[in-house]
């Protein structure tokens, strides 16, 4: 029963086991989806997805097996990209909503299908385009109450209906979220030391107790090595003006690493597109703050996990010709691809994250992403999204 | 199990969605236990005692912290108080079982009623935790080597799980858990639960408050956003502040109720000062005084 749906869950992504396959055959055999879709969504969901990660997935999964809606989903995901970046929702009134009843909404649907296919971008305020906070009819958070709704909160009751909405969506790992969820992610980045090298010298206490005990009394000490966290990390961040719109999310991932108290030593540098002979201590990358390349890979030794995160979009001649630095202060006779190269040697443990979307590295959609191919060559780069991050961590964490 | 379940609808003093209270069902009618996340304040420890109000079984309640050992579920030996015994007190020490004292778990499975077992905050303990539970939690027994003893169920007890997601739980524990996210209430249902808590406040008071509520979650960039129990405490704050109404949405009086990290207070009042709260009635922009005053 159901097979194709099985699988439907596993293309998109979602892991489904066996187990819990069965699981879900039992429920069934057992009437608790009550004969109905909408019990049988959320029945199904309950059994087979264990991750709030994994419910838009399992949303589009149960949308494809179970069609009958009309909007196709890459439409739909466009404009919700349209509706990022949400100015804050605008209320009305129940005089001004009274205003908008009169609306024709075959009317309207004909005007959404007409401005999908004419919109170019993002558009927030005003009242024409689908955006956000703006009296078009189109989006959410808008004050043009009779329009269509994208995205935003509803209510809905049927099954493939919610499961259209996609409510979930913001609930995706590969998604970029905040502070919290990166703090989450971090916490995995902790090498203990290992249990069996080391001194003994810390006194197991309930051990010492138990062993006394079992002795009938006679004093038995325990000792046991201490475990600490050895991880010692270096964030060194692009401060550029390419950075600019993702001031945001670098501030999260910061302030995520800031609150992250489980290193040994945690340290911040800066650089502006590219490391060359000096690296600053402040986001201003002016010369009160720089400290020579050299000097900073001396005082940290290559136990440091490097951690860079940048956009390495820049213009080529930055990477490869001598003195392309942007900022003429930065003299310097060797090109930028030579310090990134010394510094993988330097650090062992290094990984690039950029928050560019992954799927624009690719060569001819991307002005940067030429100069991003060259850097990957160097460094293992992941996207700075949670899935991302967390991919980064694994390679961080590997031992060579 | 010939008889028939009885069915968790939720208690007077809870509201649940229509799809929590199928998973809590589809959990018992499958014996399987139900994992339970979502956003911190949204009442996943309330739900486990809801559930053994709703079905009228004792709830027994096993807080995990962070040195918490599975073992410590199951039973704890006391050979302190055995060697205690044996040198000066007059008990028999030679019967091991009377030292054997049964965790929470252990308690759960010897009740001659069928009872709630609410494991709380399971991700706060060490990463391998959940997994040394798997054999217990599937078979419903456990083996004492020290008294030769096995304890099994006499009722397969109701075993609700929360997790704050701080740590991933493994894979092998996951597959054999039902699962619910407990999503942020949509006001409709935000309002029933504020009025379950608060039944005789006037329904304009409830109103004014989750407008500005709703206005201060959907602010872009806070960093930690106020939850229904910090909305819940916050009406009981206004209530008994005597706070006048038009002033809720306008300045958002007691604000320290609500947001507990100093930027997403910066950030209110700078939104405040531009916008005005809820409605967006910008005609008399308070200033940072008359917030502070409220």
């Amino acid at each position: 029963m159901f097979v194709n749906f099985f699988y439907e869950l596993k293309r998109t992504g979602v892991p489904v086991s066996l187990t819990e396959w069965m699981t879900l055959m039992e429920a069934l055999s057992k009437g608790l989806a009550f004969s109905s879709l909408s019990g049988f969504y959320h029945l199904a969901r309950a059994v087979l997805v264990k991750s709030e990660s994994h419910f838009d997935s399992y949303d589009i999964a149960f949308q494809n097996y179970f069609k009958g809606i009309e909007t196709p989903v890459d439409v739909l995901e466009q404009a919700m990209e349209w509706l990022k970046d949400a100015l804050p929702p605008y209320m009305i009134s129940p005089e001004e909503r009274k205003l908008f009843q009169e609306w024709d909404l075959d009317k309207l649907r004909r005007e959404l299908d007409e401005r999908l296919r004419t919109q170019d971008g993002q558009h927030h305020g005003g009242s024409k385009w689908i955006g956000t906070g703006g009296r078009s009819p189109f989006g959410y958070g808008g004050y043009h109450p009779a329009g269509v709704r994208i995205g935003g909160e509803s209510l809905n009751h049927s099954a493939v209906k919610v499961a259209a909405e996609r409510r979930y969506r913001g609930y995706r790992g590969d998604e970029t979220l905040g502070v919290r969820q990166f703090e989450v992610a971090l916490r995995k980045l902790r090498q203990l030391t290992s249990r069996t090298e080391g001194e003994k010298d810390v006194l197991d206490l309930d051990g010492t107790i138990d062993a006394t005990c079992r002795n009938a009394g006679r004093l038995e000490l325990v000792w046991d090595r201490s475990r600490k966290n050895t991880m010692k990390v270096v964030v060194v961040m692009d401060s550029g003006g390419s950075m600019d719109p993702y001031i945001d999310l670098c501030s999260q991932l910061f302030s995520a690493v800031n609150r992250s108290t489980h290193f040994k030593d945690l340290k911040f540098y800066y650089f502006h597109n590219c490391i060359y002979a000096n690296i600053y201590t402040h986001p201003a990358c002016v010369s009160r703050y720089a400290v020579n390349t050299y000097d900073f890979m001396r005082d940290l030794d290559p136990e440091y996990r490097l951690i860079i995160v940048g956009d390495a979009s820049m213009a080529p001649s930055e990477l490869t010709m001598v003195g392309g630095a942007i900022d003429w202060a930065e003299m310097d006779n060797e090109p930028g691809l030579l310090w990134l190269e010394r510094i993988t040697r330097h650090f062992p443990h290094a990984v690039w994250l950029n928050p560019i979307p992954v799927q624009w590295w690719e060569p001819r959609l991307y002005y940067g992403a030429y100069t991003i191919s060259l850097v990957r060559k160097l460094f293992p780069m992941f996207e700075l999204t949670l899935d991302g991050l967390e991919q980064a961590i694994k390679s961080l964490k590997a031992r060579f | 199990m010939q008889k028939k379940l009885q069915e968790f609808r939720g208690t007077a003093n809870y509201i649940a969605s229509e799809d929590l209270m199928n998973s809590v069902n589809v959990s018992r009618a499958l014996g399987r236990p139900l994992l339970i996340k979502g956003e911190p304040g949204t009442g996943k420890t309330m739900l486990a005692r809801s559930i053994s109000e709703g079905l009228g079984q004792q709830l027994i309640i096993w807080n995990i912290k962070s040195t918490t050992k599975a073992q410590d579920g199951l039973y704890i030996y006391d050979t302190v108080q055995r060697l205690y015994d044996s040198q000066f007190g007059e008990h028999d020490v030679s019967d091991i079982s009377r030292y054997i004292r049964l965790g929470k778990l252990g308690e759960a499975f010897e009740s001659d009623e069928p009872v709630v077992l609410l494991i709380d905050e399971i991700d706060k303990a060490d990463l391998e935790f959940p997994n040394d539970l798997l054999w217990e939690l599937d078979m419903m027994s456990f083996f004492i080597p020290e008294t030769g003893v096995t304890i099994t169920a006499k009722h397969r007890p109701a075993v609700i799980i929360t997790s704050n997601a701080e740590k991933e739980l493994p894979d092998a524990f996951l597959r054999r858990c039902i699962f619910h996210y407990i999503s942020f209430p949509d006001p409709e249902m935000m309002k029933e639960i504020v009025r379950v808590h608060h039944p005789d406040l006037e329904d304009r008071l409830i109103g004014e408050a989750m407008e500005a509520f709703y206005w201060i979650r959907s602010l872009s960039g806070l960093q930690k956003k106020p939850s229904t129990s910090e909305l819940i405490d916050w009406v009981q704050a206004l209530a008994v502040g005597g706070i006048s109404l038009d002033k809720i949405r306008k300045e958002i009086p007691l604000l320290g109720v609500l947001i507990k990290k100093n930027q997403d207070f910066d950030i209110i009042l700078k939104r405040l000062s531009t916008h005005g709260g809820g409605q967006g009635s910008s005609k008399t922009k308070p200033s940072i005084q008359t917030i502070w005053r409220g």
